[in-house]
């Protein structure tokens, strides 16, 4: 059954793209010294502005203005630098809209995401860590603990503002000042948060914005005044992290792939599970590192499982981002595009059965139907490589044994869902999975409060709540 | 007529038994003075992989102990070495020289450091887990777990405390260890082997490598199936402790990276060495009707 729907846009004209943008170093907008790149609208290609690419130099002119502010951002009380951090957090809400949407034409996901989920829990984030920040004695780390000093940071373009509050945040809270590089095809909203650090009145410094891609990012990771590192991204990219600073007394938290098990049994409730594996891989297009990619569904309930998927997919609206009834927007990039076809097409080749439903897509822009495949083993390409797009795996098992032994068959170890009206079961496979976040009778929930991060090469420490605080903080030397 | 010795040759322990090195090759062993004191196993890179192989099958029944049984099992070690003070005090005393006070000394702690490891067993989830107050109708609760199998380089001058302290935080909070010990001070290692065997330990879960760190450090750090790797015994050899990391990147392990010296081991340790080889795991569930 088909509803129709007329369009419920949201205005854009609450925005102001400006046509070029320069970097943010010591509290101003500058010219970089390196070239420049454009940003697209990913639903309809439209060039959205000019983006200055940082040069090595740009870099490290941004790490010497957070050098420079460190001292003063560090012997700050931490009860003047949390009401800045208050400051921000508000100004995030005032502004929500306005980020929101500039969120969904830059990355091209849904608005009703962009606004009910990453504006919102932005705030959150900084209203968190804005409250640690005269409270660092009882984070666990002794009496005095002490800021790490520079943090260079480096975002994806999944959840390009929510990722900048994850690392900002609490970097912030503690003392540390931030030099951060946003990904290429995701710029915006991380430079709209410089106009909002000079509208809070922040130390210059405090925050640098350096936008650029691969090259800009080794720059700021390989800097030798940088103190800490934080990355979230692909896994690849984490171990060249990790080897680039090996031998240095850079910290560093990653925050990488994942290839999650959502794991359905035949008591769980079902219409719940539906709702939460259609969250688990079409939210934000399946462009999630903790998406349940894989669903683990028990032998005896799968084609009940399968059958009502596909019907609730057949009421998935794919198309413009900024349409309010809109469920999955457009995949953020040509090349990311080209990724999932590539994928897919070689799921089908090794012999799963893919299936999407009937669904329009717009002529211009990159858009990838809400896709399942079925009969996928574990050999599978599919099965086994982060996609990040909306594209999920059925497998099936017969026993909580099988069902552990196959979740757990990945080098990845980011997340996992459970799905069962037992709570023993649910207790028992949240200790054998070897995830960093268990979510169980529900997927893909994030709160400023709870530590999100994962096991083996979904890479290492925490962010968010105390655990997330702990990775900027050291204790003080005797 | 002066009774003559009965010489010893040591071997490895892997998986609860007491194997000679794959490769057949033993190494002489001195006492501080440089004289003929034992030989020992010189293991090789196939013997490391063995070691790995019996880790990692110990690791899932280790790990589901109970904290409060893991930490009986490393009270008993301890109770085990305090009956084998003297072997231990005379293994210290000829490895490193000086007094015999400051061999007993050395053994006291190592003891004493047992126990108080014993302890934190099931109180370390209780110190860094918490209870989330997410903003809304959720449980959610982090706990730590251990990371894995860690591969453990210990320390080369402190040939017993500094061993006891790598190896205890590891595995006090479900991990399984490969231990590279001391190269020129590996006895006091071989002893705690002994121990270890005698002991409610079971096997694997503990496993020491008499040999070298520098040739063993590299396939340790290297092996895809070890998750995490203490680079205490390579403190101060920058160049090796770097080359190891970046090694370890291959599969992300987590690294505790090598000192710039080794430290002083009679120093309190705090929790850290438990942390390093510990995950956050999260666990979200609706709360409702």
């Amino acid at each position: 059954m088909a509803f129709e729907y007329a369009p419920a846009p949201e205005s854009r004209s609450i925005v102001d793209i400006k046509a070029s943008y320069g970097l943010f170093i010591d509290g101003d907008f500058v010219d970089g010294h390196g070239s420049s790149f454009k940003t697209i609208n990913p639903a309809t290609e439209e060039t959205l502005a000019e983006i200055a690419e940082a040069s090595d130099a740009d870099v490290d002119l941004a790490v010497k203005a957070a050098r420079r502010a460190f001292r003063g951002w560090s012997r700050m009380s931490g009860k003047e630098r949390a009401k800045y951090l208050f400051r921000i957090a508000r100004i995030i809400q005032e502004r929500g809209r306005e980020l929101a949407v500039l969120e969904s034409i830059d990355n091209g996901k849904p608005i009703k995401e962009s606004r009910d989920v990453d504006v919102p829990i932005v705030a959150a984030h900084f209203f968190y860590y804005a409250g640690w920040a005269d409270k660092l004695e009882h984070a666990g780390l002794g009496a005095n603990p002490q800021p790490l000093g520079v943090a260079g940071q480096v975002i994806p373009w999944n959840f390009p503002l929510l990722m900048l509050a994850w690392k900002i945040a609490p970097a912030l809270a503690c003392g540390n000042t931030v030099v951060l590089k946003p990904a290429e095809t995701t710029p915006l909203t991380a430079l709209l948060f410089a106009e909002i650090c000079q509208q809070a009145d922040l130390p210059p410094g405090v925050v640098n914005i350096v936008t650029g891609a691969g090259s800009t990012g080794q720059a700021l990771v390989g800097h030798s005044d940088v103190d800490k590192v934080a990355f979230t991204g692909s896994t690849g990219v984490g171990k060249a992290i990790a080897r680039a600073i090996a031998g240095t007394d850079k910290k560093a938290t990653l925050e990488l792939g994942g290839k999650a098990a959502n794991i359905v049994f035949d008591d769980a409730p079902i219409d719940q599970a539906i709702e939460g594996i259609v969250g688990g891989i079409f939210f934000n297009q399946g462009h999630v590192c903790c998406a349940g990619s894989r669903l683990l569904v028990q032998e005896s309930v799968a084609d009940e499982v399968l059958s009502r998927l596909k019907r609730r997919m057949g009421t998935l609206r794919v198309g413009d981002p900024l349409d309010k009834n809109t469920d999955i927007g457009a995949i953020n990039s040509r090349e990311q595009l080209d990724r999932i076809r590539e994928l897919a097409g070689i799921g089908e080749e090794e012999g799963a059965e893919r299936w999407a439903p009937e669904c329009d897509l717009p002529s211009s822009g990159f858009w990838f139907p809400p896709t399942i495949f079925t009969g996928v083993t574990q050999a599978h390409r599919i099965a086994r490589e982060e996609v990040f797009g909306p594209v999920l795996s059925v497998l099936t098992f017969r026993t909580p044994a099988e069902a552990v032994e196959k979740a757990n068959n990945t080098p990845y170890g980011l997340s996992a869902g459970v799905w069962t009206e037992k709570g023993s079961l649910i207790l028992h496979m949240a200790n054998e999975l070897r995830a960093g976040v268990v979510w169980a009778n529900t997927f893909n929930k994030f709160d400023p409060a709870s530590p999100f991060g994962g096991y083996k090469e979904s890479g290492y420490g925490r962010e968010g709540g105390r655990q997330g605080l702990a990775a900027y903080l050291k204790a003080e030397e005797a | 007529m002066a009774r003559i010795d009965v010489r010893k040759t040591y071997k490895l322990y892997i998986g609860g038994a007491f194997p000679r090195s794959e490769s057949g090759h033993s190494y002489e062993v001195t006492d501080s003075l440089g004289k003929f004191v034992a030989n020992a196993a010189l293991a090789s890179r196939k013997d490391v992989r063995d070691a790995v192989v019996a880790a990692r099958k110990a690791f899932g029944g280790w790990s589901a102990r109970t904290a409060y049984n893991r930490g009986q099992v490393l009270y008993r070690i301890a109770e085990v070495m305090e009956d084998r003070r003297p072997q231990f005090e005379e293994a210290v005393k000829q490895s490193e020289g000086g007094t015999a006070a400051a061999a007993r000394a050395q053994v006291d702690a190592a003891v004493d450091r047992l126990v108080w490891y014993a302890g934190w067993a099931d109180k370390l989830a209780q110190v860094v887990g918490n209870a989330n107050p997410v903003a809304g109708p959720f449980f959610n609760h982090s706990a730590p777990e251990p990371t894995g199998l860690v591969g453990v380089l210990a320390p080369q001058s402190s040939s017993l405390l500094g061993l006891v302290s790598v190896v205890a935080p590891v595995v006090v909070t479900g991990n399984t260890a490969v231990v590279v010990s001391s190269y020129d001070r590996p006895l006091p290692a071989v002893t705690f082997a002994e121990v270890l065997a005698t002991s409610d330990v079971p096997g694997g879960v503990i496993n020491i490598l008499t040999g070298d760190a520098a040739a063993l450090g590299p396939w340790l750090a290297a092996h895809m199936d070890v998750n995490a790797i203490d680079l205490a015994g390579v403190a101060g050899s920058t160049e090796l402790a770097t080359s190891l990391e970046v090694a370890a990147a291959d599969n992300l392990k987590r690294v505790r990276r090598a000192p710039a010296a080794e430290p002083d081991w009679s120093a309190d340790p705090g929790i850290g060495a438990m942390t390093a080889f510990v995950e956050t795991k999260t666990v979200w569930h609706p709360i409702g009707i």
